[in-house]
């Protein structure tokens, strides 16, 4: 027998309604590549790519409050199994080797390096990234001679479709670890993580299991965009903007709220594409200028704007977190 | 056998002896006080006993089983649970999320969230903090956010709870609570082991009291024979 509590009717109610309109855009966003224009299908893997990107960072870096930059390290992988195993299998065998070797390279450096707290983490992880990074390219000159490689060709409306299949992926998977005890253990990691582990929680398990969850979605990522650029070197696949970039979205968006988190990537990669394309030599600076000023003035980013806007409107009501 | 029980039990932090061969032991149901002066190495005997830390040397047996070099939540998950000398609530946490994280994490049974929701609802009527479910943790005054670590520890459900001076800072009215709460958690068969510098609490409250002083056991006995002991009265008076 399924017994409902009042809270949980109430919270059902209140999914209806956004939950139909997400599955209509749904339907339409995968029906895009039959009736949209033909960039359209381009621009919105690159976006996906960074709701992705930003989304596994959040799942592993919000609650626990480590600060990764391994971002880049996992979506290289991705890349670089692409470019290897492009040839000799399916897509879809691929992007799921993928993940899996970004989830296992998530489990080792997991285990060896999460009991180091706060800003040293943050460092190891960005050195994960150089050594990675020029440990691949020296191999590839010292024994393949050549510093890139050729990635298999996928046609753009592919890409498109698995980009949105591993975005709705990730984005579910986010939402129904944050509801879960899961999700409340890894917040009490972040807050205080003594307590947490003398209150039963295995703090290393879970730690190490949540990075290389978020690891899973961003090598996936990266085997599928990998087929995109048709000509990969360390360089590009290691490129540390893929470690900083979710970073600065999620703080754009507000890293407490999943929906936030999930616009600041969908506005701060739309930012991206159009400045490019239309201010090469500014883009740099517009994105520095946008990231201070919601740094400054939106300290907990866009959702925060918004809830505050909705508490003012509810004449101050107490407002669900 | 005893319930919990260590045997030379030695800590060092550098060259110092915080806790040095010490012995001790808890019936089932009792209430035994710890208490020394500060830096006597009360806090940090409980941070062995509940595998914050790790003895240099020594066992720590809990109803027979050596449990010494398990880790933190193995210990929890085992039936010992603990509070913290100075409060580690989940602060952003709403009250109850915090004795919600006990019920599902402390035991290895599952739990379903209603059931887990009941159950802390129970808890935080029991220390008395219902009504501030839904505050979080962090705009609760400390007297109340060391009950609520009470409430998340007995979440657990622990056979032996180590209280690390839950009384202090309180005035006479909440001691005199906070003794009533000592009693009533043993009442429901939960062993006792405390911390506390409020003599009068301890002395009325405990069965047996053990006195530790610059790392070492200097005496053990009733309330009546600590009171009474000489030793006792010059380490605590400095005679």
């Amino acid at each position: 027998m399924i017994q409902l509590s009042w809270a949980s009717i109430r919270a059902s109610k209140s999914y209806l309604i956004p939950g139909i309109i997400l599955l209509l855009g749904l339907i339409v966003l995968a029906g895009l590549p039959s009736f949209g224009p033909k960039y359209s299908v381009i621009f919105l893997s690159t976006i996906f790519m960074y709701i992705v990107l930003t989304t596994g960072w959040v799942m592993f870096s919000g609650p626990t409050r480590q600060i990764s930059l391994a971002t880049a390290v996992f979506f290289g992988i991705g890349i670089y199994i692409a470019a290897i195993l492009g040839k000799h299998m399916p897509l879809l065998v691929m992007v799921l080797i993928g993940g899996l070797a970004s989830s296992v390279m998530a489990l080792l450096v997991g285990s060896l390096t999460l009991r180091l707290k706060g800003v040293y983490f943050t460092i190891f992880t960005f050195g994960l990234l150089e050594l990675i990074k020029n440990a691949i390219n020296w191999y590839e000159v010292t024994f393949t001679g050549t510093r890139g490689r050729f990635v298999v060709v996928v046609d753009n409306n592919t890409i498109y479709l698995y980009m949105l299949a591993i975005t709705v992926l990730t984005v579910l998977t986010a939402f129904l670890i944050r509801r879960s005890k899961y999700g409340l253990a890894l917040q009490s990691i972040g807050e205080q993580e003594e307590a947490a582990a003398h209150i039963g929680i295995n703090v290393t398990l879970m730690k190490v299991s949540i990075f290389a969850i978020s690891a899973f979605f961003m090598g996936a990522a990266g085997a599928v965009m990998a087929t995109r650029w048709t000509y990969i070197d360390p360089f590009m696949a290691f490129n540390m903007n893929y470690s900083f970039t979710p970073v600065l979205m999620a703080i754009f968006g507000g890293v407490g709220q999943l929906g936030g988190v999930v616009s600041g990537a969908i506005i701060f990669a739309y930012l991206e594409q159009i400045l490019i394309t239309k201010y090469p030599f500014y883009y740099m600076l517009v994105f520095g200028i946008v990231m201070v000023v919601s740094v400054l003035f939106l300290p907990n980013g866009l959702a925060g704007v918004v809830k505050n806007w909705r508490a003012r409107t509810t004449g101050g009501r107490y407002v669900r977190t | 056998m005893f319930v919990l029980e260590g045997q030379g039990v030695t800590k060092y932090f550098g060259g110092l002896a915080a806790v040095s061969d010490v012995d001790f032991h808890v019936d089932q149901g009792e209430i035994v006080g710890l208490i020394g002066p500060n830096g006597a190495g009360k806090t940090t005997l409980f941070g062995l006993i509940s595998a914050a830390l790790v003895p240099n040397s020594g066992t720590i047996r809990f109803k027979g089983e050596n449990i010494t070099g398990l880790r933190p939540h193995q210990i929890c998950k085992k039936g010992l649970a603990r509070t913290f000398q100075s409060v580690k609530v989940f602060s952003d946490m709403p009250v109850i999320n915090n004795v919600v994280l006990g019920v599902h994490f402390g035991t290895s049974e599952r739990v379903k969230a209603a059931q887990a929701a009941n159950e802390a609802d129970r808890l935080l009527e029991f220390v008395g903090l219902s009504g501030r479910a839904m505050v979080p943790a962090k705009d609760l005054t400390l007297v109340n956010q060391k009950l609520l670590e009470v409430a998340r520890a007995l979440a657990t459900k622990p056979e032996v709870l180590l209280l690390d001076e839950i009384m202090a800072g309180l005035n006479s009215t909440e001691i005199t609570q906070a003794m009533e709460l000592v009693s009533k958690i043993r009442a429901q068969g939960i062993t006792i082991f405390m911390i506390e510098h409020v003599m009068k609490a301890i002395m009325s409250v405990c069965d047996r009291i053990m006195v530790l002083d610059h790392g070492k056991k200097i005496a053990e006995g009733t309330p009546q024979e600590i009171a009474t002991s000489k030793m006792v009265v010059e380490v605590y008076l400095g005679e």
